[in-house]
């Protein structure tokens, strides 16, 4: 089946760089590029799934290339499962996206049909040079997009900090892949001679700077929460649900597959401290974020930390060899991209709906959008139960499978591992903690309550494709969360290919069981549970609540009594996002993000408002790009130096170069 | 290259001699502070370098070793000094005597560099030649070639940057004499590409004193930073 889907994946990937090609010449036939690309991308996870399901492998040379070294494609279960994922919600952003809000979207048309194609690349290559071409195209495409409101210093800005992101990732990557494989770019050769001592470090810090960098590792995640918001919404949906999950294949491939099964067990302690690290300020600043998808891409940051997680636990436990530990963790690694991945896209599409019919991304502008978009609103809810790890929703499946292998993993080593996972297990479980709140947040303060400004209470409802697709992904997030045995069969043979060692035994028929000790997750024993109580509840309160109901005043949690020109309140005052979020950045974010708040109250007799502002800031960024940013500064005023050397000067440094040069010889000489 | 040439023949004596005695003149420029002087040590420089071009040819048997002599001599002892003397009348700068650096101090500078050049040179070409010669020829080349960038640096005037320059030139000829089966062409080659670099240089004194009425290079130091 692989040998047949190689070459369909090929033309797929050709029509969708066809229609950017139209969508440059015709930005009118937008609806052509977003159709065709919806088709195009179906019947690529069509086409994956069963070829995921039929397992095989192909390999596919290319007659273009390097000078005498053709392109190679290869298609293998860990490219097919993402290749799975990336289809589908490229599927459903194109549809989203064919109700082309605003005008200035019409500049991204031309690079969203590129950026799937780019991304596909990356997944089918099997020579370094067709994986980063696909990766800086990438790169290159999405970049583009960030900057389609590119009159607003914000995108311009925020754009500017992507691309250098990307230079860094690629600098980083192509030293990384020029280290494997003794300098032949395809795979087979670096699988044949994988990496040792240093150079193996090397490759491992290289590689994990690199994607990590593109996936949003801590504490190269900055870009996220500035560069997702400045994109449009259904790109914004790729970036985080497919593009960064790109980022992940890379480091799975790269430190799984080419590094070969005989790596140290430190291999996985990079991972694993970027993760948690990722995971908590991820989580933290998902609560502070007061755009809705800044909100979504700080969320996503923790999620990539998760998946971060699980790979260093799978590296740690294939050290020990401790074969079903590392399928359990890597399985949780998988699924977690799977389903982080749904929901991730299907909540940015709602993000976009909301920006769209309440005309603003601001949590303090938005509220009650359930009233005017119930579709909107349920598929939101349905994503933040996702989001906050709710049973028997996809995240929670995904999660306790994570959870599972971490709180299995003690037993790979001595104390100090121990004493180190146990606080990672308790990091993870902070996470997920805050994550759940900052679903409820955004879905209480943006949707529920009452409309905080006349655009939000005039909100409209997205038109019939965008609600296709929102609910469509709702669909998936269901199977995904209630049949979490039959994700984990189509991720097996990945895990299988990177392990050599199955999940055999840990999948049952109705739920997953990690080990004969442990008790295991039956999703749809769960929600039939939890449906059961729901409707014995509902009966309850139906045979013995009060009949009929009347409206009260709202309760008054800093909502004042209506003013006289105001007959329904002032919407302003109600509970909002800063204010929901203000217990969490007393108790954590002082600490952790240098959050301070500062009030300036007028004198009584002074008529002006009083304020209360508040002021956050990455770790990150006092830490380490402030200062990359002054040594930027001081290696260009070196450099602009040296060109007005004069003649004696410029010469002096070339022959105190060349003499030290020839120094350094007669020392290596005489060594 | 029948007969090893090893120390104690007279052809090896020989060559180490005239050598060793452009190494000594090229010491001899750098602490030299009158201009005429320099361009008379340079012409002297460029006839031993004629000398033992053409003692290589002796040895080497090679008859166009002859030719590249001849060309030295006509170039570098003759045309370049006699062309360079007329320039120093024409700018009127006989009586200007420059200020380099002390004797004591250009000298143990050199020393440090000729040392450096046979500590990098001995070894290096310890297995690729078992003939002694060519690697000491290959050494003194190299101490020539530093010593001359050393005179650029540490002169004012542009005047005697170029005849460091040139002297610089005179070491890459000896290596390449030096060194048996050196094609005739790359002689050739490096000659020409001195008289060209003197006639560039030549039409930049001119330019220098029709702006600046002096051949101070510190005056276009001064052009870079107006730019600034």
């Amino acid at each position: 089946m692989s040998a047949l889907a190689l070459p369909l994946m090929l033309a797929i990937i050709l029509g969708l760089c066809g229609l950017g090609i139209v969508g440059a010449i015709r930005t009118r036939w937008a609806w052509l590029v977003h159709q065709g690309s919806a088709i195009l991308c179906s019947l690529g996870a069509l086409l994956s799934l069963i070829a995921l399901i039929l397992p095989g492998s192909a390999a596919l040379a290319l007659p273009i290339g390097l000078p005498g070294k053709a392109m190679q494609l290869a298609l293998d279960p860990l490219a097919l499962v993402f290749l799975l994922l990336l289809f589908v919600t490229a599927t459903a952003a194109s549809l989203f996206a064919l109700e082309q809000h605003a005008a200035e979207e019409a500049r991204a048309i031309p690079f969203f049909p590129v950026f799937i194609a780019a991304m596909a690349l990356t997944l089918l290559a099997a020579d370094a040079f067709t994986l980063l071409c696909g990766f800086e195209l990438m790169s290159l495409a999405s970049w583009a997009t960030i900057l389609y409101r590119h009159e607003e210093d914000r995108s311009r800005s925020a754009a500017l900090f992507y691309l250098g992101m990307a230079g860094f990732s690629a600098a980083c990557l192509i030293p990384a892949f020029a280290l494997l494989g003794g300098g032949a770019p395809d795979f087979a050769a670096m699988r044949a001679m994988p990496p040792e001592g240093w150079r193996a470090g090397f490759v491992l810090a290289l590689v994990v700077l690199g994607a990590g960098s593109k996936a949003g590792l801590a504490p190269l995640h900055l870009w996220l929460p500035l560069a997702h918001p400045a994109a449009p919404s259904h790109i914004s949906a790729l970036m985080s649900g497919a593009m960064t999950k790109v980022a992940l294949y890379v480091i799975v491939r790269v430190l799984f597959d080419l590094c070969g099964p005989a790596q140290p067990i430190w291999f996985g302690a990079p991972l694993l401290v970027m993760g948690a690290a990722s995971a908590v300020l991820g989580g933290l600043r998902a609560n502070m974020e007061s755009d809705l998808k800044a909100v979504l891409a700080a969320s996503t940051i923790e999620n990539v930390g998760f998946i971060a997680i699980g790979l260093g636990i799978a590296f740690l436990a294939r050290g020990a060899d401790l074969a079903p530990l590392a399928a359990l963790a890597l399985a949780g690694a998988l699924f977690h991209v799977m389903t982080h991945g749904v929901f991730k896209t299907l909540l940015f599409l709602g993000a976009g709906a909301a920006w769209h019919g309440g005309g603003s991304r601001m949590l303090q502008r938005l509220g009650g959008l359930v009233h005017r978009m119930p579709i909107t609103t349920a598929c939101m809810i349905a994503g933040c139960i996702g989001l906050a790890a709710l049973p028997p929703g996809p995240g929670f499946a995904s999660e306790w499978v994570l959870f599972q292998a971490i709180l299995a993993a003690p037993r790979i080593g001595g104390l100090a591992l121990q004493t180190s996972l146990t606080v990672l297990a308790v990091l993870m479980a902070m996470a997920t903690a805050l994550a759940a709140t900052a679903a409820i947040r955004l879905l209480g303060v943006a949707f529920l309550g009452r409309p905080r400004t006349p655009r939000a209470a005039g909100a409209q409802e997205v038109g019939f494709t965008a609600c296709a697709a929102m609910l469509g992904l709702v669909a998936l997030c269901a199977l995904m969360g209630l049949f979490p045995t039959a994700i984990l069969g189509l991720i097996e043979p990945a895990i299988r290919q990177m392990l050599r060692a199955g999940l055999s035994g840990q999948i049952g028929v109705v739920g997953i069981q990690p080990g004969a000790e442990v008790p295991g997750y039956a999703a749809l024993i769960i929600a039939s549970l939890l449906a059961a109580g729901g409707v014995a509840i509902a009966l309850v309160l139906r045979r013995w609540a009060v009949a009929g109901h009347r409206r009260g005043p709202a309760w008054a949690g800093g909502f004042a009594a209506p003013p006289a020109w105001l007959p329904f309140g002032d919407p302003a005052t109600q509970y909002g996002g800063a204010s929901f979020a203000q217990p969490l950045r007393r108790a954590l974010a002082t600490a952790v993000l240098a959050a301070r708040e500062e009030v300036d109250m007028p004198r009584p007799g002074d008529t002006r408002a009083g304020r209360l502002s508040v002021a956050l800031r990455d770790p990150a960024e006092p830490w380490l790009f402030a200062p990359i940013g002054r040594w930027r500064e001081k290696a260009t005023s070196l450099a602009d130096a040296m060109q007005f050397l004069t003649i004696r000067q410029t010469l002096s440094v070339m022959f105190a170069l060349l003499v030290l040069l020839l120094a350094g010889i007669a020392v290596m000489e005489a060594w | 290259m029948g007969e090893r040439i090893a120390f104690g023949t007279l052809s090896y004596d020989m060559a180490h001699i005239l050598g060793g005695a452009m190494l000594v003149l090229s010491f001899a420029l750098l602490y030299q502070r009158r201009i005429g002087a320099i361009i008379k040590i340079y012409a002297l420089q460029g006839m031993v370098l004629a000398a033992a071009a053409g003692w290589q040819g002796y040895i080497q048997a090679s008859p166009h070793l002859y030719v590249t002599a001849i060309i030295a001599f006509a170039a570098k002892a003759v045309t370049i000094p006699i062309a360079l003397h007329w320039l120093v009348r024409r700018l009127n700068m006989q009586r200007e005597i420059e200020t380099a650096l002390g004797v004591f101090l250009s000298m143990i500078l050199g020393v440090g560099l000729v040392a450096l050049s046979f500590l990098v040179v001995m070894p290096t070409t310890l297995a690729a030649q078992a003939q002694p010669l060519p690697r000491e020829d290959l050494a003194v080349a190299l101490s020539m070639l530093l010593l001359g960038l050393l005179m650029m640096i540490t002169r004012r005037n542009a005047l005697t940057q170029v005849v460091g320059f040139l002297s610089l030139e005179n070491g890459l000829i000896l290596a390449a004499v030096g060194i048996a089966g050196m094609p005739l062409v790359v002689e050739l080659s490096s000659a020409f590409l001195v008289l060209v670099a003197f006639i560039v240089f030549g039409v930049f004194f001119f330019r220098i004193r029709d702006r600046f009425d002096s051949l101070d290079v510190r005056h276009l130091d001064h052009v870079g930073e107006t730019h600034r």
